[in-house]
């Protein structure tokens, strides 16, 4: 089906280093009830392209929907032009970045298949839940939606490189609010921004438990609405999965993009704590601490074959052991840190949010490895200690360091016994002592695949799909707080 | 033939492919959102990604009654646009069949059709490009340039239509002067000028002398606080997200819900949507035309929200032309007494918050809000810059900081164009005052 493309990109006048092209198709629905009313159906299509050029240590690109031989050879000029323009003029040589041409195939769960989406049958479902939330008249506001998301990519490179890819997403979600005296509590399944977020087809939908959800969630907001607030002081804090992903994401993904610490950063999303001279020595977390790039989850929102530079992606361990290995850097960034005689290695993780936007380093699938203790092994633990789950609230500074979280629900813990709920449940703390402090990790059991399409960074910016996996954990001594008094 | 009538003139023609196309008891709007933006990204005062984006994305909405699906698309901005449309119409159609009777579509029924186009007064972005790489020479700059022209457009089947049409610069820089100690410098505009951004670098480096200071770090407490306007906009952002939304307001999810519910911020404080003052086209995507102001909080009491078309069908009251987010995209805030020269004699010993980052709410309802400084921030004493600050945490509300704390805020506004860029280039804005705090809560 690419192969007339195929043929218009191998017909450029590709007199330069280096070119790629990288087309990305997406289709796009979703379907959602609110309020036990139909939404309208909303459906999205992305065609479009973008070609790269490396030229005499210059690099430029030009994005174009238009894809006839005029529409990419104008784009190739355009690319070729800003290439030109930016030779000597660049942060980095480009033309010592050893971009390879690789050629296969990668297709995720699912992806190739028929997808059965009829939508009476899953409006329906979503109309079940919906009518399920309304328990009491203090539910004054309750949606379900499930969106669903097909990805076909393609790159090219003048050098023969040609890589197919292919993805099929869906996103269930699920929340209900509660109000009464001027207080309002939202409860969601797996967090109010698509925490369950995974490739894969109509399998996705139970995974993520969302028959049934709309009951427990709605009953779980009434819960909130008349729960004391989360006590304050510093205690045992246990978090869940859906809370685990924000704080991978936050203080450790982000903190380890080798584009930030570059610098590249500094004016949106900003830097880093973690300098270039701490990988190999650095303590960054405690020794139960082991977090990996692993795009082998295929069922993780992020996993893929090559990233958008045709790196191949392989499981790579970024912390080991507590200790820091490797950045999140793909082939250009690495290749940067290599001009200062470092040699850190990196991840496939140079990637686009789409055909209109360039590669930049993302995190991908970036998990926390499995421990060996039972939730109730890790709750009877904690003598003085908070439960929290589902993330709501996240604030990071300029370096990824001085961080505050909350959640939707808490749980108190006492004596290594599971009590009364409370609301507003905050965390503050310092990432680089804060994961030193992981006392212990949940096993297999524990874990959950969350994720987020939400991811934004950049300039131009860019939201893009993450995928994080991760068990229940305990840290110690850390500063929790509630709500308004 | 130049870009602009290029681009109106293919949306007229779909758009009349579309009305050819029709079958009876059919309509249709289409939203279309383009631009051929380049981008240029810095670092280290050098370029680190350049290239061109040229996109233009159509929504097209076929309604049926009370029934309707949407298709957002790509055009390629060739004649296969026609046939794409037409193919689309077909499986709207198609699709239609599953949509259900929605009871909150309501479509703009006036003719209001409008055209506002600026034209492109913009040199090469290679030469925007070499005079700041020339000034910033020397210097880390960091940022990113965006140049080119943005449209919209909007037709439905009543025969309305509507263009709307720039092009611009926007270069949102830092300039770093060590670690995480910068200068945050930003402008927009129609027309180039390269002595201006010379002026702006040069002005920047005086700035960051300051910076190279010893840090001072705070402990966590209250400290008195001046807020420039770029500090403000970050709260105003935050405030943004649901916080006028007519909807969240009913479904009581905004973070004003006290604010709704009777509770006051200081009298001195009045905000509005003010689209006549903004960047934004004057229709939004069901082709409502915005009023030029919507009062939200007038003398500290709310005093307005954004009404989507879909909010006022479902509470069956007035639409203000708001989008479905129900944000505002001109913000504004009125000024008060103080002169911007006096802010640091009015401060006398506190913190100068040049920026403020990350911002989340700790909890909602309470309108209690977190957030980092961020940038050239420092610490005063007597009127005096003493030391540049290291970063800290604040967790506070906002009825204390426009309300209780409030001691003053600035004579003269601050307008601030959007740098953002998800999806396509913002045309959101926010004009601000400075705000002077008696006290500002820090945690970490």
């Amino acid at each position: 089906m690419f192969k007339p493309l195929i043929q218009r990109f191998r017909a450029l006048e590709a007199s330069v280093d280096f070119c790629s092209l990288r087309l990305v198709e997406e289709q796009s629905e979703s379907l959602a009830v609110r309020q036990s009313v139909p939404q309208p159906i909303e459906r999205r299509t992305e065609r479009g392209a973008m070609i790269t050029v490396i030229h005499r240590g210059g690099y430029g690109y030009a994005a174009t929907a238009d894809l006839s031989q005029s529409g990419l050879a104008a784009a190739f000029e355009r690319a070729k032009a800003w290439a030109q323009a930016t030779a000597g003029r660049s942060v980095f040589d480009y033309s010592k970045a050893a971009l390879t041409h690789p050629v296969g195939q990668y297709h995720g769960p699912a992806a190739a298949a028929e997808l059965d989406w009829d939508r009476k049958i899953l409006m329906d479902l979503l109309m079940s839940e919906s009518e399920a939330c309304r328990l009491d008249e203090r539910i004054v506001d309750w949606g379900v939606n499930l969106d669903r998301l097909d990805v076909r990519q393609l790159y090219l490179t003048s050098g023969g490189g040609e890589v197919e890819q292919s993805f099929r997403a869906l996103i269930p979600a699920l929340s209900a609010t509660a109000y009464a005296d001027g207080d309002s509590q939202t409860r969601s399944l797996g967090g109010q921004y698509n925490g369950y977020c995974r490739q894969g087809g109509l399998e996705v939908i139970d995974q993520s438990g969302l028959r049934g959800a709309g009951r427990r969630v709605a009953d779980e907001a009434l819960q909130l609405l008349t729960a004391p607030n989360c006590p304050s002081g510093k205690q045992d804090l246990l978090l869940m999965p859906s809370q685990m992903m924000l704080q991978i994401h936050e203080s450790i993904g982000h903190p380890l993009e080798l584009d930030r610490i570059l610098g590249d950063e500094r004016n949106y999303a900003g830097t880093s704590f973690v300098s270039l001279d701490m990988f190999g020595n650095y303590q960054y977390g405690s020794p139960l601490l082991n977090v990996t790039y692993d795009p082998s989850r295929s069922n993780e929102f992020a996993a893929y074959g090559w990233d958008d530079d045709g790196t191949p992606a392989e499981k790579t361990f970024l912390i080991r052991n507590g200790q820091l290995e490797h950045p999140l850097g793909g082939t250009i960034s690495q290749a940067r840190a290599g001009e200062r005689g470092l040699d850190l290695g990196g991840v496939a993780n140079s990637r686009a949010c789409n055909w209109n936007r360039a590669p930049i380093d993302r995190m991908a699938n970036l998990n926390i490895e499995a421990g060996d203790q039972t939730l109730e092994q890790l709750v009877a633990g904690i003598e003085h200690g908070v439960l929290m789950d589902t993330n709501v609230s996240w604030s990071i500074d300029d370096s990824r360091n001085k961080f505050q979280f909350s959640c939707e629900w808490g749980r108190v813990i006492e004596n290594g016994e599971l009590k009364g709920v409370v609301k507003n449940p905050g965390y503050r703390g310092i990432s680089a002592t804060f994961w030193r402090s992981l006392k212990a990790v949940g096993n297999q059991g524990t874990d959950d695949v969350m994720g987020t399409p939400y991811c934004g960074k950049g300039e131009p910016n860019q939201v893009i799909r993450v995928g994080h996996a991760s068990p229940a954990c305990v840290f110690g001594d850390v500063e929790v707080f509630g709500g308004e008094v | 033939m130049s870009m602009h009538q290029d681009n109106r003139q293919h949306f007229y023609a779909l758009a009349d492919r579309v009305t050819s196309q029709l079958h009876a008891g059919e309509g249709f709007t289409l939203w279309l959102q383009g631009e051929t933006s380049d981008f240029v990204r810095f670092n280290h005062g050098l370029v680190r990604q350049a290239g061109q984006v040229a996109q233009v994305y159509l929504t097209i909405r076929l309604v049926q009654g009370q029934k309707h699906i949407s298709q957002r698309v790509v055009l390629t901005g060739q004649a296969e646009d026609a046939e794409q449309v037409s193919a689309v119409l077909l499986d709207l159609r198609a699709a239609l069949v599953d949509a259900a009777q929605d009871p909150h579509l309501l479509l703009a029924e006036t003719v209001n059709s409008t055209e506002s186009i600026q034209p492109n007064q913009l040199p090469p972005t290679e030469q925007i490009v070499e005079d700041i790489i020339a000034a910033a020479a020397g210097s880390d700059v960091v940022g990113i340039l965006a140049a080119g022209p943005v449209f919209f457009g909007f037709a439905n089947h009543y025969g309305q239509r509507n263009w709307h049409e720039t092009a611009s610069w926007n270069f949102d820089w830092s300039l770093y002067s060590h670690g995480d100690k910068a200068v945050k410098r930003g402008g927009a505009g129609f027309v180039w000028d390269a002595a201006a951004i010379r002026a702006d670098i040069a002005a920047a480096r005086t700035q960051a002398e300051l910076l190279s200071r010893p840090a001072h770090s705070l402990a966590p407490g209250g400290y008195r606080a001046y807020l420039t306007p770029s500090a403000l906009g970050e709260i105003a952002a935050l405030l943004n997200w649901g916080g006028f939304s007519e909807k969240s307001l009913r479904t009581k999810r905004s973070s004003l819900l006290k604010l709704a519910e009777g509770a006051a911020f200081s009298p001195s404080v009045s905000m509005a949507d003010d689209s006549a003052g903004g960047l934004e086209p004057s229709f939004q995507q069901e082709g409502f035309i915005k009023p030029a102001r919507i009062p939200l909080v007038a003398e500290g009491r709310l005093a307005g929200s954004l009404v989507s078309p879909r909010t006022a069908r479902e509470y069956d009251i007035p639409s203000n032309g708001a989008s479905a987010q129900e944000g505002s995209e001109s913000f504004s805030m009125a000024g008060g007494d103080l002169p911007q020269a006096d802010a640091l004699k009015a401060l006398g010993t506190g913190l100068y918050i040049s920026n403020l980052w990350y911002l989340n709410f700790s909890d909602r309802p309470a309108a209690r809000i977190t957030g980092m400084t961020r940038f050239a921030c420092f610490w005063v004493e007597n009127g005096e810059i003493v030391a540049p600050l290291n970063v800290m945490r604040f967790d506070d509300s906002l009825y204390r900081i426009f309300g209780s704390e409030l001691e003053a805020l600035t004579r003269e506004t601050e307008f601030l164009a959007d740098a953002g860029s998800y999806g396509h280039r913002s045309s959101a804005s926010q004009r601000l005052p400075g705000l002077l705090l008696k006290d500002l809560k820090l945690v970490l």
